[in-house]
């Protein structure tokens, strides 16, 4: 048994003997469901029958063209799909069940000399819940030290396992930005997507991060919450829903943050599967292709991200990852031959659910774009 | 006429303007100014249209802020809450008639 499988069992067991999480599904795989296999997903999405003003649609007819990709700026990391709740809507299938998804050794070195070399100002680690993996903290050493903004993707209900005490403070000494799901500022919509009782774990996580100097406007303590519909209906304004969040969490919890990003669910995964069973899917990616906005366009992630996946190989952004939709390199997609010059050249790979983040006010990891 | 509501009306409600363009867009671009963000927040705005939309009963409007209510980041709770209001004004203002009754019986009775 190598370091990397008694590191992951480790995890596992922790995992396993965990009886506080909250968890509001299974994932996709542990049930043996078709759409676990990416194909299937792709499958579903080309079988809508997509119209704009009467006539049938694709993505890149309204893109006129392939997207082409600006600076990169943020180099984001998932580090695998291992985590400790079960959200509904999860577009990465993950889970405590996902051991089989998980950035080994080596490909953590891989990632940590690119990041050593690369022009992106930002390290963007996610999974999963990237604080279980047991290198989490040797990646964002290495970031911070190659003088890197560090944004943690954090589920928040994770920092209250007993294997992250401590966590809080660690990464407000690294000047980390915690970047934590919240689906929405009142119960049940967080519940209902995130299982019974994450909004009062959410919210006690929330203290803890504000009495570490978290969420209090200071930019070296910044804590940034991450908004999604719980439905098949498009994210609301972020200007309007940061003020209202801040008031309503402020007055009923006494808890702050320093800013809201509001995010589309992508069609993609376990809210694909969520979408087909209730009978939305249809409707769903018709009400995305309706809300197209070309405005939406020049923010957009896939132009400024690089995406790497537990397994080394690159994407263009981390719902390409899901879909195995890699990143169109001369070299090959693997983080082991990044050659970032050829990033700059290349088109971006976009398929079906790209609808996701072009709709309405427009939907990328930094929020909305329009 | 083959029945009185279809959904699709609701999808094809701007095609009104054709009978009077000029009024339709006045009136549309109106409709468009009440509910932006200003004082009241384009959700509360969206409540408040929820609760009338119960109070006229008008299905295409109860089909149209229910889903906007959400898409705005209103919650079921508070969505019934808003309809709660409607009821309560509107019993209310039945039973509030009844101090005319009231006022009759007292005259009227011995």
């Amino acid at each position: 048994m190598n370091l990397d499988l008694v590191a992951l069992q480790k995890v596992t067991d922790d995992l396993n003997s965990d009886r506080s999480t909250p968890r509001a599904a299974t994932t996709l795989r542990r049930r043996g469901s078709p759409l676990a296999d990416t194909g299937e997903q792709l499958r579903v999405l080309a079988s809508a029958p997509l119209q704009r003003q009467g006539q049938p649609v694709e993505f890149e007819m309204l893109t006129q063209g392939a997207l082409t990709p600006s600076e990169l700026e943020i180099f984001q990391i998932n580090v695998g799909k291992l985590c400790n709740m079960t959200c509904r809507h999860c577009h990465v299938d993950a889970g405590p069940d996902r051991s089989d998804a998980f950035m080994s050794d080596e490909i953590v070195d891989h990632v940590i000399a690119a990041i050593e070399r690369t022009r992106a100002h930002t390290v963007d680690i996610t999974g999963g819940a990237p604080e279980l993996h047991p290198r989490f903290r040797d990646l964002v050493n290495a970031a911070a030290a190659a003088g890197k903004h560090v944004m943690d993707r954090c589920n928040l209900t994770i920092l209250l396992l007993p294997r992250n005490y401590g966590l809080i403070d660690w990464l407000a000494e690294r000047n980390v930005e915690v970047v934590g799901s919240l689906p929405h500022y009142r119960r049940p919509n967080t519940d209902a997507q995130r299982g019974q009782g994450v909004f009062d774990r959410s919210i006690e996580a929330m203290r803890m991060l504000n009495a570490a100097g978290y969420g209090r406007g200071n930019p070296k303590r910044r804590l940034t919450l991450v908004s999604n519909p719980a439905g098949a209906f498009l994210g609301a304004s972020q200007a309007t829903a940061e003020r209202e969040w801040r008031q309503s969490l402020e007055r009923e919890y006494g808890v702050t943050f320093d800013r809201l990003f509001v995010l589309n669910n992508m069609p993609i995964s376990r809210f694909l599967e969520w979408l087909v069973e209730s009978g939305n899917f249809e409707t769903y990616m018709q009400k995305l292709v309706q809300a197209f906005n070309p405005a939406a366009i020049a923010g957009l992630m896939c132009r400024n991200t690089l995406s790497v996946g537990w397994d080394g190989r690159l994407y263009d952004c981390d719902f390409n990852q899901m879909l195995d939709l890699e990143i169109a390199l001369p070299e090959g997609p693997h983080i082991s031959r990044f050659d970032e010059g050829r990033w700059h050249a290349r088109s971006i790979v976009t398929a079906r659910h790209c609808f996701g983040c072009t709709a309405g006010a427009g939907s990328s990891c930094g929020g909305q774009t329009a | 006429m083959p029945g009185y509501y279809d959904s699709q009306h609701l999808v094809d409600f701007s095609k009104i303007a054709e009978g009077q363009p000029e009024l339709g867009r006045k009136f549309f671009e109106y409709y468009t100014t009440v509910f932006a963000d200003g004082a009241l927040s384009a959700r509360e705005k969206s409540l408040i249209a929820l609760a009338v939309a119960h109070a006229v009963q008008c299905p295409y409007c109860i089909d149209a802020y229910t889903q906007d209510c959400q898409q705005k980041g209103a919650d079921f709770e508070q969505m019934t809450e808003a309809l709660h209001v409607a009821v309560a004004i509107r019993g209310g203002a039945s039973l509030v008639h009844g101090m005319q009754m009231r006022e009759q019986v007292r005259k009227l009775g011995m």
